[in-house]
């Protein structure tokens, strides 16, 4: 059910794990509903540097996790802010379709990040 | 790499005695039972040494067992079947809310349709209240529906007692049996069990076959019209290859009920102390006694079900979830919810089922890869690391 590009994701997720120092912290989700993803990120210069997160979910929710962190890194804030949950499903050859919220889920996370990044350094 | 198989609750592979005991049935035995030339009457056969064996294994008398296409159909029959006969003398079915889909789904389509039922709740280990039960009958109670032992959990409820309150108040008793089945002793008469849902293919037997117990004298309207067939309770040419093997299984299963309920208990008590020991922040659901010889449901906190699933197929492990990513909604399994476990907790059960052919050397596998997997998810997780910073 879980493209070759997911299963990658989920097993071997890019960017786990936190950053002591973030410029930005978001997290998103809740433990009722089975998903909760938490993203940091590390700003220079208005792009985003250094990007980590942590989920816990299924495995649609890892993979989305992990694929939005290889989309942010190296981009703008403002950039970063374009990215789509659509772009995260593209990214992952696709979701299917009861998994989509998960895509839905690392883009608010991304978002959480640099409201906190911006909230954080009255930007 | 190797696979093992870890959902016998699910389903379980055609064991090859009752592959051969098929086989003729498809080609050169292929007659209709209801011909009267030779070919019918062999296949007519047939169906009654079927029907013997599976009478034999739960203590019935052969007329009283009914072969359905599987076990959903025989719960839909009972129950439907019942409101349908009874619905003159009342309109109330009392059940519990950890029922399987193919009894709860009944029920809410029977309130569409203007019976009323009640729904038992369970204690933490998944066990109903006699004394709950007892209050909740009524004077147009026509019904009590419990089933045997849950899917999920694995709990045993008190048959025996609850067909005692039934039949002191002449109420009939249906009990979904489906797991129980081959791993658990069973004597309808003794039981006072009037209706019982059985299916095949959770006994080593074929897929689209199962039966349901009528115990002499209940009255009930057919599910299927048509044909005469099955004492013109339930239309329909008979599946005979697949009753042929509904019966070879029940025969196999009676001859090994004691060998095979002492077998799965060791595993399962080995599996479930080895991982509550040496895994934390888990906990074992469904009641530690009264349980399937073969059934494990542990949740591990702060990890979701599906990642645990897909992390075990990884390594050759099948095993199934609670969590609601597994079970096509977003709310988790409503036995575990019944159970009262907090939906986070019930997001991250997972359920290993033994059966006939788990061998301990698989026990021992899972015990060693178990926890790898559980230290990477956790080691992913953010709940994880609130616990373990103190937050």
């Amino acid at each position: 059910m879980y493209s070759d590009k997911v299963m990658d994701h989920f097993t071997n997720p890019r960017n786990v794990g936190d950053i002591k120092d973030a410029d930005g912290v978001g997290e998103v989700g809740n433990a009722k509903c089975g998903d909760i993803m938490k993203m940091y990120i590390k700003v220079e210069d208005n792009i985003i540097k250094d990007v980590k997160f942590k989920t816990f979910g299924c495995g649609a929710a890892i993979a989305t996790s992990s694929i939005a962190t290889e989309l942010v890194v190296g981009k703008t804030i403002e950039e970063a802010l374009k990215i789509t949950n659509k772009a995260v499903v593209e990214a992952l050859d696709g979701l299917p379709h009861e998994k989509v919220h998960c895509s839905v889920l690392a883009e608010e996370a991304i978002k959480a990040a640099i409201d906190d990044y911006r909230a954080k350094n009255n930007k | 790499m190797e696979r093992r198989y870890f959902d016998y609750s699910a389903t379980t592979p055609v064991d090859p005695e009752v592959l051969n005991e098929m086989i003729p049935h498809f080609t050169n035995e292929f007659g209709n039972p209801s011909s009267i030339y030779t070919y019918g009457r062999e296949s007519k056969k047939t169906i009654e040494n079927a029907r013997e064996s599976i009478a034999s294994l739960i203590g019935a008398d052969p007329k009283e067992i009914f072969f359905t296409g599987g076990g959903s159909e025989a719960d839909n029959w009972a129950i439907k079947g019942i409101a349908m006969s009874l619905r003159d003398k009342g309109n109330h079915i009392i059940t519990s809310n950890i029922e399987h889909h193919a009894v709860l789904h009944v029920c809410e389509y029977l309130e569409k349709h203007g019976f009323k039922v009640t729904y038992l709740p369970v204690d933490k280990d998944g066990l109903i209240s006699l004394e709950d039960l007892k209050k909740e009958i009524t004077d147009s109670t026509i019904l009590i529906s419990i089933m045997y032992a849950n899917n999920e959990i694995g709990t045993i409820q008190p048959i025996e007692e609850i067909g005692k309150i039934a039949k002191e108040h002449k109420i009939y008793f249906h009990t979904d049996a489906v797991q129980a089945l081959g791993n658990v002793k069973i004597n309808v008469k003794n039981m006072n069990i009037d209706l019982m849902s059985m299916s095949a293919h959770k006994v080593y037997g074929p897929k689209g076959v199962g039966a349901l117990y009528i115990s002499k004298g209940v009255k009930i309207e057919p599910l299927i019209h048509g044909g005469a067939q099955e004492r013109k309770k339930r239309a329909g040419t008979e599946n005979v290859p697949g009753i042929a093997g509904f019966g070879k299984a029940a025969e196999i299963a009676n001859n090994n009920l004691d060998k095979n309920i002492e077998y799965l208990t060791k595993l399962r008590d080995k599996l479930i102390k080895e991982i509550t020991n040496n895994i934390d922040y888990v906990k074992l659901n469904g009641h530690p006694i009264k349980r399937l010889p073969g059934n494990v449901n542990i949740s591990f906190q702060f990890i979701e079900g599906e990642a645990l699933l897909l992390s075990l197929d990884m390594v050759g492990i099948c095993g199934s979830s609670g969590s609601a990513c597994t079970s096509g909604s977003l709310d988790p399994s409503h036995v575990l919810l019944a159970i009262g476990l907090p939906h986070e907790i019930a997001h991250g059960s997972l359920r290993l089922s033994l059966g006939r052919f788990t061998k301990e050397e698989d026990i021992d596998y899972v015990l060693q890869e178990l926890p790898k997997i559980t230290n990477r998810l956790r080691s992913m997780s953010p709940l994880y690391e609130k616990v373990k910073g103190g937050e």
